[in-house]
């Protein structure tokens, strides 16, 4: 009895004492004046515009750093019923495609316009992944103003990345597909692969004085998995390197079969000798349904046009378009040092970071230095390209991004930290863990020729418990660092909108003074505007077609009695908002509308569409608390059965 | 009839030809802000019409029941700019000629142009700030909105401020400038010189 007692009174002893022998887990506390260092007064305002991409919730973040607030959210591949965006008429055209109206997509990454590689912060690109497109935004106004289909690509992931000069946009497809508008061009064995699958690299061209897009050429490279891609700069800034995974060509459990050869590739395409030869007339025209949708700033409102052709390159008929530099394994991000020197790749499944020279990838492709061939397209010799490795970085390298001042820092999802390291000498300076598995991570102006080394951002895939939990669903979160000294240090944690992939971030300064503040409503060249109270009206446009012209000021809709409406009629409210002023939008909502409310902007017009479906009388309002007599700005709408005997009145004060 | 120095003549024409300023320049402000309007509404009054933010104006007074402010309000607008331009002509007159009676008579219509404007804006502000519409939303017991004359003055949420703008101050620098010159011409320059001397 009692030894068995000293035995298990032994084995808790050694239980206890095993626990406790557990590592501590590393610190995840700040620095200590860390709050300091990202306080913003109230009343003053950050010192950079953070624009995040929302991931799968198909729009775009904008926050301010250093403090981590989110001031706004922009619909961009998705329908936002808070501001009618895809709802109101004007507005349902931008997310038209081949594939007709779509009110989703994923939204991975984020190009600010630059020039000379420095961010102009004109305009923002996002790419769609899952149904290619690659969409504009507007920084006057932080909208979305222009979308573009990519026809001949599927999982549009290396994009929407940029030249030094804006000149292209970039969409490279994740998954290989097979080209065509014929039926039996593309219905075809899945297990054809190799044969029939190719992978469409699109050059998107961007007009430098309005920013609007189109596809310039499309190249028909091997049928890899194109990941992410990034252009040169300065003695780079001919060429553009996309990464490469599945080299395997694999088709059927990818995550075994693509991930066996040692190395896959970056590759390497010579976008200034491409463009030369499309302009030679060398690219051949084949069939591609796109849509292309625009918003015209005269009429506030969006067209889309299908339409049916591309420039297709074929890359094998040209000896200096593309060369693969071979990058151990699956890389993921390839990125470009601020100098356009270094081109780093991020093997996700190993366990280095190879750094390529671009002085030795010319050097090697002069002297011919290949160590074989893709369908005739040069291999270069690894060795020979190489500038060296950093050693033993951590487990998962994803992500790099450069302080200007010869660091770079990359992401590390497996061992879930952000790692610094020398450019030039590929020794390891520091490191910081994350919460919890880093995927993308962003200085600001960090993928430029200006970096602003300061800020670092890790945008974290998983959250787990570092915010107050809200059951199964948790929000994915970003992390900021101060960089300014040489070192990571963490300051805070602030939670994102959707799952943010990548970011970047410029100083406020660049755009802040050049904000919209209303639109200009003698210049609204909107079909259907109401240019001031005495136009608003409501015609009877065809037997079951109603339009009402109605404005919105403070604090009344005219009209606001409306009669003669029948069950069944298409009802348009083009509601103009007649404010000249900042910070003044006006909503519009009607009872039993199956769509939104929308939300105008003072001097905009916007449209929503209403069918009756019973007799009744109908109350609208505005929904935007715009003054002190807000809650009295509605009106009532009353609907007859068809035929009845009720004549069209309008009116608003008895008048 | 007296004539006056060179410095005084010249000292009047100055003061003549800069009152051309007042059909270039706005002549009185009124500015206000409020919590929701931090950067300020203002309105600008010009020798024969207004600028400024009349419509954020109107929209917010309209719950208060003020009436619309329009150029038809003022009558003034239609002979303003001739009533500045005989004064500049008598000065001009003043100058060149260099008669003493008419310098005087120069600083008198300035001084009664000045005077005048201030009542008529006192009499506007009034009736502005107190013929209030009956069926306004918001009505305060007592409350009446008559905007300062001169400097600021909170009423509600908004604080209001007036005064001369760029022409109103050039105006006010002339009848400083022919106010020099009487007193040159009267000899009190002199007489304060003298007595320090001596």
């Amino acid at each position: 009895m009692t030894k068995s007692l000293m035995f298990i009174g032994s084995a808790i002893f050694f239980m206890i004492a095993l626990y406790s022998c557990r590592p501590p887990a590393p610190g995840a506390a700040a620095t200590g004046d860390a709050a300091s260092r990202v306080y913003v007064p109230p009343g003053e305002h950050d010192e950079f515009y953070n624009i995040v991409s929302g991931g799968f919730n198909g729009q775009i973040s904008v926050v301010g750093l250093p403090s981590g607030r989110t001031f706004k959210i922009i619909p961009v591949f998705s329908v936002n019923p808070e501001n009618g965006y895809g709802f109101s008429e004007e507005t349902k055209p931008m997310l038209n495609t081949t594939h007709g109206f779509i009110p989703w997509d994923d939204l991975h990454h984020i190009a600010i316009s630059t020039t000379d590689g420095v961010h102009d912060a004109r305009w923002a690109f996002a790419n769609a992944n899952n149904t290619p497109r690659v969409a504009r935004l507007d920084l006057t106004t932080f909208n979305t103003v222009e979308i573009l289909e990519i026809p001949n690509s599927a999982g549009n992931h290396s994009s929407p990345f940029i030249t030094e000069n804006t000149e292209y946009v970039v969409a490279g497809t994740r998954f290989s597909v097979p080209f065509g508008e014929e039926e039996e061009d593309v219905d075809v064995p899945i297990e054809t692969y190799k044969e029939n699958f190719r992978g469409a690299i699109t050059f998107i061209s961007v007009d430098p004085d309005d920013g609007e897009m189109d596809i310039a050429f499309q190249i028909d490279a091997p049928p890899f998995n194109y990941d992410l891609a990034r252009g040169g700069k300065g003695i780079s800034g001919d060429w553009f390197f996309f990464s490469c995974y599945n080299t395997e060509m694999a088709h059927t459990l990818l995550e075994v079969n693509a991930s066996q050869h040692d190395k896959d590739y970056i590759m390497a395409i010579n976008w200034r000798k491409a463009e030369q030869y499309v302009r030679e007339g060398r690219a051949e025209t084949v069939r591609a349904r796109y849509a292309h949708n625009k918003m015209d700033k005269a009429t506030h409102m969006a067209s889309s046009e299908i339409k049916e052709d591309v420039l297709m390159l074929d890359p094998t008929e040209f000896e200096d378009i593309i060369y693969f530099i071979p990058c151990p394994k699956s890389p993921h991000g390839v990125d470009v040092s601020h100098d356009g020197k270094y081109i780093v790749g991020s093997g996700k499944l190993a366990a280095l970071i190879p750094v390529f020279s671009f002085e030795k990838m010319i050097e090697a492709i002069e002297n011919e230095d290949f160590e074989g061939d893709i369908n005739g397209l040069p291999i270069l010799n690894y060795e020979s390209v190489l500038h060296g490795e950093v050693e033993r970085p951590g487990l998962g390298p994803l992500h790099t991004e450069f302080d200007g001042r010869g660091n770079a820092f990359t992401t590390m999802f497996v061992s879930s930290e952000v790692v610094m390291w020398d450019i030039e000498t590929l020794e390891i300076i520091d490191r910081a863990p994350t919460y919890y598995s880093v995927g993308h991570l962003m200085i600001p102006g960090g993928c430029t020729a200006e970096p602003h080394g300061k800020y670092l951002v890790a945008y974290n895939k998983i959250t787990k418990d570092r915010f107050l939990p809200t059951g199964p669903e948790l929000c994915h979160s970003a992390q900021l660092f101060d960089i300014s000294n040489g070192r990571l240090e963490l300051l805070l944690d602030f939670p994102t909108i959707g799952e943010p992939h990548y970011a970047e971030a410029f100083p406020a300064e660049l755009i802040k003074d050049k904000q919209v503040r209303f639109y200009d409503i003698n210049e609204n060249q909107h079909p259907y505007v109401t240019r001031g109270p005495g136009q608003a009206r409501v015609e009877r446009e065809t037997e079951d077609r109603v339009r009402v012209y109605m404005t919105s000021i403070r604090s009344h809709f005219r009209p606001d009695n409306i009669e003669g409406i029948f069950v069944g009629d298409t009802v348009y409210f083009h509601v103009t908002n007649l404010e000249q002023e900042w910070d003044l939008p006006h909503g519009f909502a009607i009872k039993g509308a199956n769509n939104a409310e929308i939300l105008i902007m003072p001097g905009e017009t916007l449209t929503l569409k209403w069918i009756p479906d019973r007799v009744g009388i109908w109350p609208f309002y505005c929904t935007d608390f715009c003054s002190a007599l807000h809650q009295e700005m509605s009106g009532y709408v009353r609907v007859s059965p068809r035929g009845a005997d009720v004549p069209l009145t309008y009116s608003t004060g008895g008048r | 009839m007296r004539k006056i120095g060179l410095t005084s003549r010249i000292l009047v024409l100055v003061a003549a030809v800069a009152m051309v300023s007042a059909y270039f320049y706005p002549i009185w402000q009124i500015k206000l802000w409020a919590p929701q309007y931090p950067e300020g509404i203002g309105m600008q009054i010009w020798i024969d019409r207004l600028t400024g933010d009349l419509a954020s104006i109107n929209k917010m007074n309209f719950y208060i029941g003020m009436a619309e402010i329009d150029e038809a309000m003022f009558p003034e607008f239609d002979y303003l700019k001739y009533i500045i331009g005989f004064i500049m002509a008598v000065g001009i007159v003043a100058g060149i000629a260099g008669r003493r009676m008419l310098m005087n008579i120069f600083l008198g219509l300035l001084v009664l142009l000045g005077i005048g404007a201030l009542v008529d804006m006192y009499l506007w502000g009034y009736d502005y700030g107190h013929n209030l519409d009956p069926t306004a939303a918001i009505k305060i017991p007592g409350q009446s909105y008559q905007p300062p004359l001169i400097g600021y003055e909170q009423l509600l949420n908004f604080l209001a401020y007036s005064g001369p703008d760029t022409a109103g101050w050039i105006l006010s620098g002339s009848a400083l400038l022919v106010f020099v010159a009487i007193l040159i011409e009267y000899g009190v320059f002199r007489r304060l010189f003298k007595r320090k001397k001596s």
